[in-house]
């Protein structure tokens, strides 16, 4: 069996530095697996968070060799192991200790975003009627697991610390999920302009490429919800997307 | 004195899964002030991982179907040893739960008239489970968090519970740790709910994360209330086997639900083999049959690919056991040979099974629309709990309440799949709107500080053994796995499940002497010592329940006793903690089914 070297961020607000473990590699093992089995051999106390270990629950985001991955989805077969695997927390929030960051940011942001409000019920018994054409844009949306990794390498968060002006992707793709919602009749498009800071965004598409449930963030989500602003308001990298397209 | 912060409300809900959540947003709804407590993020508990679906008897894809076929279904998976009161409760209200999510922002599937879509479950008469692909929970947990965020509940992520304090009789709060920090925090209440999910993690091919280490189940036991059907642990018969990383993480019924089948080296369908009594009248006993049906042919019967879930992991054991196994231990579940019999399969399965999909490919380099898959069984829930008054929720112990997986009594011997969703939906509200009640007709308690004081210097024991060679939780953990998957599993026997309680008296014993490195702030290492307390309980529960149950019946099997014994029929298993502290096992009878609820079951034989 082959052995592996993984150098782990160990530290907390007060700084810290890469711990150096080899461990043993076995076929079909992902990074979480390293770590966890690095967890109980040596490093008793690495803190790390986790549940599903199956791309369900988005609680394992980390940088893997610098790339934002979701450990329990990334496999060591798909590494180069001749070297050693670089693995440290999410950079654009706090870090609270090793792998562990404070990304309860995410959970107050998302609570300034006006909850569904659907329209009086279709049938007698209280319930609605919808095809599924019409459901199936809003399901795109609804498959994201929080995992936070759009946000992680959106710049705007990333290098510019605009959390306070700007929600980011993961809450761009909450609230188109409830604008596109076939119910839904609460109006966001003001905020979205204000204090959510869509015009921020200037469609680089990072989020878009890192998201491991595949949701079109920018084209899908961000580009219309900007359109929906631009009817109301100026959006300048809007105008300039549209002038390059000829739109 | 040991130091800590105090937080008041009226009621305190444990646990943010599917039926904490819906607790909570009922007790905050009845105007109570409600703080959540969880060991994870918020929207992180097993909710998200359920993948099939919700079972509801809306009747939008059978109108056949009614509260009356859910309630005599459940009660037939269950073997009869259900609380027939919560089977009852729960087939009628789980439509009206399903509804009020869509009210909430869920999207499920939809029919073609634009109503929720239902697919077929093993066990379910007609196709019962609303869903959204293979990612329901999800899409149920999600619900849940963003409507619960807006009701003014007070949420503690990253928070454990380590005791439930109490005036008294009375249950009157908790006490927890956050895990950021390490510091103690009392919440005082005048009711908890315990909502904490299962024990899976007990064993070693387990579907559950580490959260799932029965602390609810053995705080409440702890605090004097009783836990039924502790025997009854549900192992599911998919769980992935290759690679060794994998193993146990689920495969949804959802696929034989859509047409998968099992079959082993031979390529032969052995789920044919050996239909039992109990549901030779519902099963198909053509491989034609059974295509249809899940093609929604309403004269059909199920393919036995859709008996429970017991039996049909029996049957792969069996296969395995006798060398008709796969080249890793398994079976094989077959959704790719439909390809034969619908023109635009691979898109088909992707659409119904994309979480499927991605997890094979992903995980074990598989196609699942070209390729069968290699699954085995896997521990994924557990039926017992605790004991819970049907009709409120509360437990045996005044002031807690329990709902969702950490309750007994809805599923008996066996639970459906899809039932533990409807589950978490009907008995959290009804948690939630007793807990409040309860809170308003009683003033607030409050627990002795000495209680407190001596629950904090427990919980820091690890920090302060010195012997620089005591082993970490870790190895201890491991051990115990082992024990409870080798001797307390799918198959069980009476030298075995004694020997498997010796062993588990000896890992408390190295429990109690494992060393935690490093300081308080999230320290894994100290997490998991704090856990190994209630694994040891929930473990010992599980083993001198099956030790006591001398029958085979639903998701227990024992070897020494093959069949089914009528008297073994008419009871429950109940475990509480004694006057010395050891642990009782008592046999208490059921009560008789309402005439009524008799009739309905006759009537649907
Ligand atoms: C992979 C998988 C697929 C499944 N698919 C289906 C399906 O399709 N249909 C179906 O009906 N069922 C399914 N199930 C079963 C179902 O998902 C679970 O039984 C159900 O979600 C349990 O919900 P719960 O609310 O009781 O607990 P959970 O959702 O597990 O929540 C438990 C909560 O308690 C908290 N907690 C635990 N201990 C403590 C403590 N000491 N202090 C504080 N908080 C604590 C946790 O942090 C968590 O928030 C599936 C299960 C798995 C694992
Ligand atoms: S497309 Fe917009 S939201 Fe996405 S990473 Fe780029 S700037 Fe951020
Ligand atoms: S949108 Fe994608 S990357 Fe962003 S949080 Fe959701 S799942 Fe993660
Ligand atoms: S552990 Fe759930 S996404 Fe990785």
């Amino acid at each position: 069996m082959a052995t592996a070297t993984f150098k782990i961020w160990r530290g907390d607000t007060e700084g810290g530095e890469y711990g150096e473990y080899q461990t043993e590699v076995s076929e079909g093992m992902v990074v979480l697996d390293a770590v966890h089995q690095i967890q109980a051999e040596r490093a008793h106390d690495l803190a790390v968070r986790w549940n599903c270990k199956a791309g369900k629950c988005g609680s394992c985001s980390a940088e893997v060799n610098g790339m934002p991955k979701l450990m329990c989805m990334t496999r060591l077969s798909d590494i180069n192991l001749n070297e050693p695997v670089t693995i440290q927390p999410v950079k654009a929030f706090p870090i609270i200790r090793d792998l562990v960051c404070d990304v309860s940011w995410n959970f107050r942001a998302k609570k300034k975003i006006k909850p569904f409000k659907p329209r009086e019920a279709d049938a007698a018994d209280g319930t609605w009627r919808m095809a599924q054409e019409d459901v199936d844009r809003v399901q795109e949306f609804r498959k994201c697991i929080e995992c936070f990794l759009c946000q992680d390498v959106c710049h705007v968060l990333r290098d510019h610390d605009l959390h306070e002006q700007f929600i980011g992707p993961r809450l761009f793709v909450y609230t188109a999920a409830l604008e596109m919602h076939p119910l839904d009749e609460e109006d966001r498009t003001g905020d979205l302009a204000a204090e959510f800071g869509v015009g921020y965004c200037n469609i680089t598409k990072c989020c878009t490429k890192v998201c491991p449930e595949d949701i079109t963030i920018t084209d899908n989500a961000i580009i219309p919800l900007k359109e929906r602003v631009v009817d109301t308001h100026y959006d300048p990298i809007r105008m300039l997307v549209r002038k390059l397209r000829g739109g | 004195m040991a130091e800590y912060q105090t937080q008041e409300h009226d009621v305190v809900v444990i646990g943010a899964g599917g039926a904490g959540l819906r607790a909570a947003i009922e007790a905050a709804s009845a105007g109570c002030s409600v703080a959540l407590v969880c060991k994870s993020l918020l929207g992180k508990a097993h909710t998200v991982m359920a993948e099939g679906g919700v079972a509801a008897s809306l009747a939008n894809v059978d109108e056949r179907d009614n509260w009356r076929v859910h309630f005599s279904d459940t009660m037939r998976g269950g073997q009869y040893l259900n609380n027939w009161r919560m089977a009852e409760l729960h087939a009628q209200q789980a439509p009206d739960r399903v509804r009020e999510l869509e009210k909430w922002g869920a999207l499920f599937d939809r029919t073609k008239e634009g109503a929720i879509l239902q697919r077929n479950f093993g066990g379910h008469r007609y196709p019962r489970l609303a869903h959204v692909g293979d990612r329901t929970g999800l899409e149920m947990i999600r619900t849940l968090q963003d409507h619960g965020i807006h009701q003014g509940i007070d949420v503690f992520m990253e928070f454990t519970v380590v005791t439930l304090l109490k005036s008294g009789d009375r249950v009157v709060g908790a006490l927890a740790y956050d895990r950021e920090r390490g510091y103690f925090h009392a919440f005082r209440a005048k009711s908890v709910i315990m909502a904490t999910g299962g024990i899976g993690k007990a064993f070693r091919i387990t579907s559950n994360s580490w959260e799932y280490t029965g602390d609810g189940h053995a705080l409440a036991y702890d605090a004097g209330a009783d836990l039924v059907d502790m025997e009854f642990v549900q192992f599911h018969p998919t769980g992935m086997v290759w690679p060794p990383s994998v193993r146990g993480i689920l495969v949804t019924e959802g696929v034989r639900g859509d047409g998968g089948v099992l079959r082993n080296s031979e390529g032969r369908r052995f789920m044919f083999d050996d239909i039992p009594d109990l549901y030779k009248e519902q099963t198909a006993d053509s491989p034609e049959e059974g295509w249809r049906y899940v093609q929604g042919d309403k004269a059909a019967r199920r393919p036995p690919e859709l008996l429970t879930r017991d039996h049909v992991a029996r049957c792969i054991m069996r296969e395995v056991k006798e060398g008709r196994g796969s080249p890793h231990g398994g079976v094989f579940l077959d959704i790719a040979w439909i390809k034969e019999k619908i023109s635009n399969a691979e898109e088909h399965i992707k659409k119904k099974l994309p979480s499927m999909y991605h997890q094979f490919k992903k995980l074990a380099d598989i196609d699942i629309t070209k390729t069968p898959m290699e699954v085995g069984p896997t521990t994924h829930y557990v039926m017992g709990g605790v004991r819970v008054d049907a009709d409120t929720q509360m437990s045996t112990v005044p002031g807690l309440f329990a709902a969702g997986e950490c309750a007994g009594g809805l599923h008996g011997a066996n639970r459906l799949g899809g039932n533990s969703l409807s589950d978490l939906l009907v008995f959290g509200k009804l948690a939630g709107e007793h807990a409040a009640a309860f809170a308003k007709e009683h003033g607030a308690a409050d627990a002795p500080a000495e209680q407190i004081d001596a629950a904090i210097a427990a919980a820091l024991v690890p920090f302060e053994v010195s012997d620089a060679n005591a082993e970490a939780a870790y190895a201890v953990q491991h051990d115990l796995q082992d024990t409870m998957q080798d001797l307390v599993g799918i198959v069980r026997v009476e030298n075995e499940l004694k020997e498997a309680i010796d062993r588990l008296a000896k890992l408390r014993d190295r429990a109690r002497k494992v060393r935690v490195d490093g300081h308080r702030q999230y320290n894994p290492g100290w997490h998991g010592a704090l856990d190994l307390e209630n694994m040891l309980v929930i473990s010992e529960a599980v083993a001198r329940s099956a030790l006591d149950r001398t029958e085979s019946r639903g998701a227990h099997t024992r070897n020494d006793f093959p069949g089914k014994n009528e008297a073994c029929g008419k009871v429950n298993t109940v475990v509480r903690k004694g006057a010395d502290g050891a642990m009782e096992v008592q046999q208490h009878p059921i009560a008789e089914m309402r005439p009524d609820l008799q009739a309905i079951i006759e009537e649907m034989k």
